[in-house]
This record gives C-alpha cells, sequence and structure tokens, in this order.
C-alpha cells in the first residue's frame, strides 16, 4: 500500500508538472505580455527595461523556473484588472462554487439512488420506464439550455425563485454561506438543480444497471431463499454491493461539476469562480486565468488520487494489479 | 411482427445468405423509436445544407431587416405585409426562422468537421499504438488517460482561454478536447484483431506495414469506432453551443445555435421567450435525433448480440 501511494503520487505530481508547463507555454509564450502592460507609445529604451524589470529579457527556461518557484509559494501573480492577486481573488469566491457544488451532488445522489433503485427493481413498469427516458433527456440536454429553461419557468413565468445571484449570506469562521437562510435556499435552488441533472442522469443509470445486475446474483436469491423481506434485501443487499461504484463516481464527478459551474454560474450571476474565470477570459486578465486553470487542475489531481486511494482501501484487486505491473 | 419474430430461427445457411448490409438496415429499421430519430436527423440535414434556399430571408442581410419589425412575436406579419414571421423576430428585426437554419448550419458543421478531424487523428494514433505496442503505445495512451480523466469542456476552455476565439480555434479546441476517444477505442479494436490469423496472414503475403494497417486492420475496428464518432458529433455540438454561448466559441460573426441562444438570454426576462427558445428547440432536436441513431446503431453493430 505505501508503495502504491508513492507511485500515484508521483504520477499526481508529474500531471500538475506537465500542465504548469503548457499554462505557461500558453499564456506567457503566446503573445507578448508586454504589449498589453507597457503604453504602445512607449519608446524602445522604456519597453527594454520593462522587460528587465518583469524579467521577460530571460531566457524562457529562466523565465519558466521562476514562474514555477513564485507558484510554488502560492504567487501566481497579480490581477492585471484588479491590481491584487490572482490567486486571492479565486479563493475568496472559492466558497460560492463549492457551496453550489455539494448541493447539486446531494441532489443528485439523494434523488438518484431511490429512482435508480425503482427503475432497476421494476424495469418495465410506467415508472421504470420514465425514470430512464428522463434520464435519457438528462443526458441530452445541454445544462446551459435546461438553465434558461429554469429561469423562465420559475422565475419569470411562475415566480416562485430569484432568476440569478446568491442572495444573503451568512458568515461562518470566516466561509460567506448561504445555506443559513430561507432567501439563500431560494436563490441556491435553481442553479443547484440545474448543476445536478447531468449526475443526476448518470447515477440514475449506473444505480440501474447496477440494481439489474445485483438482483441475478447468488447472494440475493439467497437472501430471499432465507426469507429475507423485500425491504432488507433491497436495502441491504443490494444496496451494499452498488454503493462502490456509485462512491467512486461521485468522486470523480465531483471535479467535473466544479468544471461545469462555469456554465451554470455565468446563467445565474452566481458569483463563483467560474463567474470570475468567464469574466478574466472575455477582458484578458491572463494571472486570474492562469490560477484558475492551475487550481482547478490541482483540485482535480487531488480529488483523483483521493478517490483512486479508496478505492484501492476499498478493493484489493485493484492494488494488486497495481503491484503486478 | 410475426415475420420479426420467426427470423432469429432461420435456419444458419439462410442468414448467411443474406448481405451484411441488408442485415444492418433491417437490424435498425426494427426500433421505431430510432427510424424517427434517422428521419428527424434527415430533415436537420438538409435543413442546414439547403439553409440559403429554405430561409425566408437571408438573415445577416442588413438590407433585407427592418428594424421596425424588432421582437415580434411567432406569427406576426411583417411591417410591409409581405412576409409572416412564423418563430418570431429578433432585436434588430431578423426572421428567427431563417437565423435558425443557418446557425443550424454553423452548429452542425463545426461538429461534423471536429469530430471527422478528431477521428481521423484519434484513428491513426490508437491504430499505430495498438499494431506496434511497446513505448509508443504507453506513452500514448498516458497522455489520452489523463486528458481523459478531465472533462471536456475544461480542456476546451484552457485552450480557447490560450488561444482566443474563432472558427478555426473552436475546431481545434473540440479536436484536443475528443481526440483521445477515439484514440483508446481504435487501440481497444486493434489489440483484439492484430492477434488474428488475417493480419497475420497478411504480413506473411509480405505487405507493407501502412496497407495491412489501413486496408486489413482497420476496417475491422470501423464498428466500434462509428458508434463512438455519432455519439461524439452530438457531444461536439452541444460542447460548441455552450462554448458559443458562454462567449468563448465561435465570434458574432458566425452566429451558431449556442450564440443566437445567448443573444435572446437578456430577452428572456421580459417574457420575449421566442428570441432563445427556438433555437434551444433546434439544437435539443439535433442532439436528441444524433442520440437515437447513434443508440441504435451501438445495439445493430454490437458483435455480442449477434449471434443471438
Amino acid at each position: 500500500m505505501p508503495l502504491f501511494i508513492l507511485r500515484r503520487g508521483l504520477q499526481a505530481l508529474n500531471v500538475l508538472f506537465v500542465m504548469s508547463l503548457l499554462v505557461f507555454a500558453g499564456v506567457y509564450a503566446i503573445g507578448n505580455p508586454l504589449d498589453l502592460l507597457v503604453d504602445p507609445n512607449a519608446t524602445q529604451e522604456d519597453m527594454a527595461r520593462a522587460a528587465a524589470s518583469l524579467g521577460l529579457d530571460q531566457p524562457l527556461w529562466v523565465q519558466y523556473g521562476r514562474f514555477l518557484a513564485r507558484a510554488l509559494q502560492g504567487d501566481l501573480g497579480d490581477s492585471f484588472l484588479h491590481g491584487a492577486p490572482a490567486l486571492g481573488l479565486i479563493v475568496e469566491r472559492l466558497p460560492a462554487t463549492l457551496e453550489l457544488a455539494v448541493v447539486a451532488m446531494l441532489v443528485a445522489v439523494l434523488l438518484g439512488i431511490p429512482l435508480g433503485l425503482w427503475a432497476g427493481l421494476r424495469p418495465d413498469s410506467l415508472p421504470g420506464k420514465t425514470i430512464m427516458a428522463g434520464s435519457i433527456l438528462g443526458f441530452s440536454l445541454p445544462t446551459f439550455w435546461v438553465g434558461l429553461m429554469l429561469i423562465m419557468v420559475f422565475a419569470v413565468q411562475l415566480g416562485w425563485l430569484p432568476a440569478g445571484g446568491r442572495g444573503p449570506t451568512t458568515d461562518v469562521l470566516g466561509v460567506s454561506t448561504s445555506l443559513l437562510t430561507m432567501e439563500g435556499w431560494r436563490h441556491l435552488l435553481l442553479p443547484a438543480a440545474n448543476l445536478a441533472l447531468f449526475k443526476l442522469s448518470l447515477i440514475i443509470r449506473l444505480t440501474r444497471s447496477g440494481t439489474r445486475e445485483a438482483l441475478l446474483q447468488d447472494y440475493v436469491k439467497f437472501a430471499r431463499a432465507k426469507g429475507l423481506s423485500n425491504v432488507r434485501v433491497v436495502g441491504v443487499h443490494v444496496l451494499k454491493n452498488i454503493l462502490i461504484p456509485i462512491v467512486t463516481v461521485v468522486g470523480l464527478e465531483f471535479g467535473s461539476l466544479i468544471a461545469f459551474s462555469v456554465v451554470t454560474e455565468s446563467i445565474f450571476a452566481w458569483p463563483g469562480m467560474g463567474k470570475l474565470l468567464l469574466d478574466s477570459i472575455t477582458q484578458l486578465d491572463r494571472p486570474v486565468v492562469v490560477a484558475y486553470l492551475l487550481l482547478v487542475v490541482t483540485l482535480y489531481v487531488v480529488i483523483n488520487l483521493t478517490v483512486d486511494l479508496l478505492y484501492a482501501a476499498l478493493d484489493p484487486r485493484v492494488r494488486l494489479a497495481g503491484a503486478r505491473q | 411482427m410475426s415475420e420479426a419474430t420467426t427470423l432469429p430461427a432461420a435456419s444458419p445457411a439462410e442468414a448467411e445468405v443474406e448481405r451484411p448490409l441488408r442485415r444492418l438496415v433491417r437490424a435498425y429499421a426494427e426500433s421505431r423509436v430510432a427510424l424517427f430519430g434517422l428521419a428527424l436527423l434527415l430533415v436537420i440535414v438538409l435543413a442546414s445544407l439547403l439553409a440559403p434556399w429554405l430561409a425566408p430571408q437571408n438573415p445577416y442581410d442588413l438590407m433585407q431587416l427592418d428594424v421596425l419589425d424588432g421582437r415580434l412575436p411567432p406569427g406576426s406579419a411583417s411591417g410591409d405585409g409581405r412576409q409572416t414571421y412564423l418563430l418570431g423576430t429578433d432585436e434588430q428585426g431578423r426572421d428567427m426562422l431563417s437565423a435558425i437554419l443557418y446557425g443550424l448550419r454553423i452548429s452542425v458543421g463545426v461538429g461534423v468537421v471536429a469530430t471527422l478531424l478528431a477521428l481521423a487523428i484519434g484513428m491513426a494514433l490508437g491504430l499505430a499504438a495498438g499494431y506496434f505496442g511497446g513505448r509508443f503505445d504507453a506513452i500514448l495512451m498516458r497522455i489520452a488517460d489523463i486528458q481523459l480523466s478531465f472533462p471536456s469542456i475544461l480542456v476546451a476552455m484552457i485552450l480557447l482561454a490560450l488561444f482566443g476565439q474563432g472558427i478555426d480555434k473552436i475546431v481545434i479546441a473540440l479536436v484536443a478536447a475528443q481526440w483521445a476517444y477515439y484514440a483508446r477505442t481504435t487501440r481497444g479494436a486493434a489489440l483484439v484483431e492484430r492477434r488474428k490469423e488475417y493480419i497475420e496472414a497478411a504480413r506473411l503475403l509480405g505487405l507493407s506495414t501502412l496497407r495491412i494497417l489501413f486496408r486489413h486492420l482497420l476496417p475491422n475496428c470501423l464498428p466500434p469506432l462509428i458508434v463512438v464518432a455519432a455519439l461524439q458529433v452530438a457531444a461536439a455540438i452541444a460542447l460548441e453551443a455552450t462554448l458559443s454561448f458562454l462567449g468563448l466559441g465561435l465570434p458574432v460573426t458566425e452566429p451558431s445555435l449556442g450564440l443566437l441562444i445567448a443573444n435572446g438570454f437578456q430577452y428572456l426576462y421580459s417574457g420575449r421567450y421566442w428570441i432563445s427558445v427556438f433555437p434551444g428547440v433546434a439544437l435539443l432536436l439535433t442532439i436528441l435525433a444524433i442520440n437515437l441513431v447513434a443508440d441504435q446503431l451501438r445495439d445493430v453493430l454490437n458483435p455480442r448480440l449477434h449471434g443471438q
């Protein structure tokens, strides 16, 4: 096990290193940042001085080394627009995005597993078929389009819920959250439903196929032969066995929820880091873009690593396969 | 129906006489939903190919637009009474039906071109990796694994953030986000196929490697690739629409469906739903039709279901 952790850890570091190279190459080598930073009417000497003060006159690998050294200390440069450290700007908005992603994932799991069980236990019934048809739709519909429809129906036509914004937030231990007020929940509901839809469809499908497979297994037949009640067979024996793949997917998909929150945040004007990214891209605020990308990729790598390790801890076959390679 | 139920019981000799293509067509036609999807897809492809001739007006010829006709609800007549705006107009008095037909052309075009490019690149890399194996295979699959662990929207956003907007850039981003699916699928099929006797026979005949790869190995790897490609066209169209909606994809001079939806977004709040809803419905039907066809293709082309 320690060897496995070490190897996966090294792989994760490798990915981060490659990403930092790519992002550096893309942002600092393509196009000249001086054009953005220095007055276009500046003289040749002014340009040279600016380049020297920013370290842009050095060879690329020296620049990359400096970039890396600063990045490791958490300094990813200052935002051109806000004048504040880019990383700080993003971290400031991290709670809003995490809150949205966590609630969306909870919605997906808490609705998806029961619906998937239902569809798996009665695949030919009308509700079972309706659930599956719904999950196919959930896969086909683009997230942004569903968001628009939610706004149109629930905010504009019915007027039940606000169309955007985060509403009032309360500070808990320095982290702002909208989960403590009714108004906050009202603001959260539509964006969370929007973000949850795709994962909900995924979990329904996973649970359904897992249930159908599990029902054919000997241990289920044996449990039934023992005379256990239906509730106990499904609730304990079936559910336990389909939970492992679901836990894995939930873990892995959490990262993609954060990536997809860019779409939802922009539609519902949710003040998270996805919206910041979009604003920064359109306003050419490169340091913020770089900081966002590196942060999200790091988050991703950490999530993947955690899921891999958890999986190895839960399922010894994974470890053995890894050791044999 | 009775014919369909007796067919599987037909003698093996009879089944062999039937040509593969006819068998595929018959198997495909067994699902009515899939036939509906195919019909819908044909209509959409025709509509996007023939957009300039089908559309009541050229939505980007400013001479044909009348600002006084702006934001009319569906079914209203134009100010000069010469035409009816079946799906309403946008703020510049542009006929939404025409705008949707032109937008569909761009959306479908970008999706298809990006898919074909990604297919060609991924297929060639996957074939080589599966056939030769070794270090090339290991490195390529490592890269594909890493890339597939990130959602394609993130990959595409990174590239667009670096390179900026444009039709060529979005195609590059879509290709970069999707090549790995084809490389993986092709490699998987190639690994199975290359151990079979016909490949050995071809090698013993002294055929060139390129010939073996593309004339012998590739045709036998095609069925799973076709299914993946069909599903990925839908994914590419949806991804392009999302990116364009966010303002990262196509420039305003190439108004795809995503951009049309984004333009109508602000009018949604005032109840002028048609500017954004109808392009969305067009996008939805496109994605749905492709998915229906791809789902049935998957069943039809799956060799595991053939023997039954």
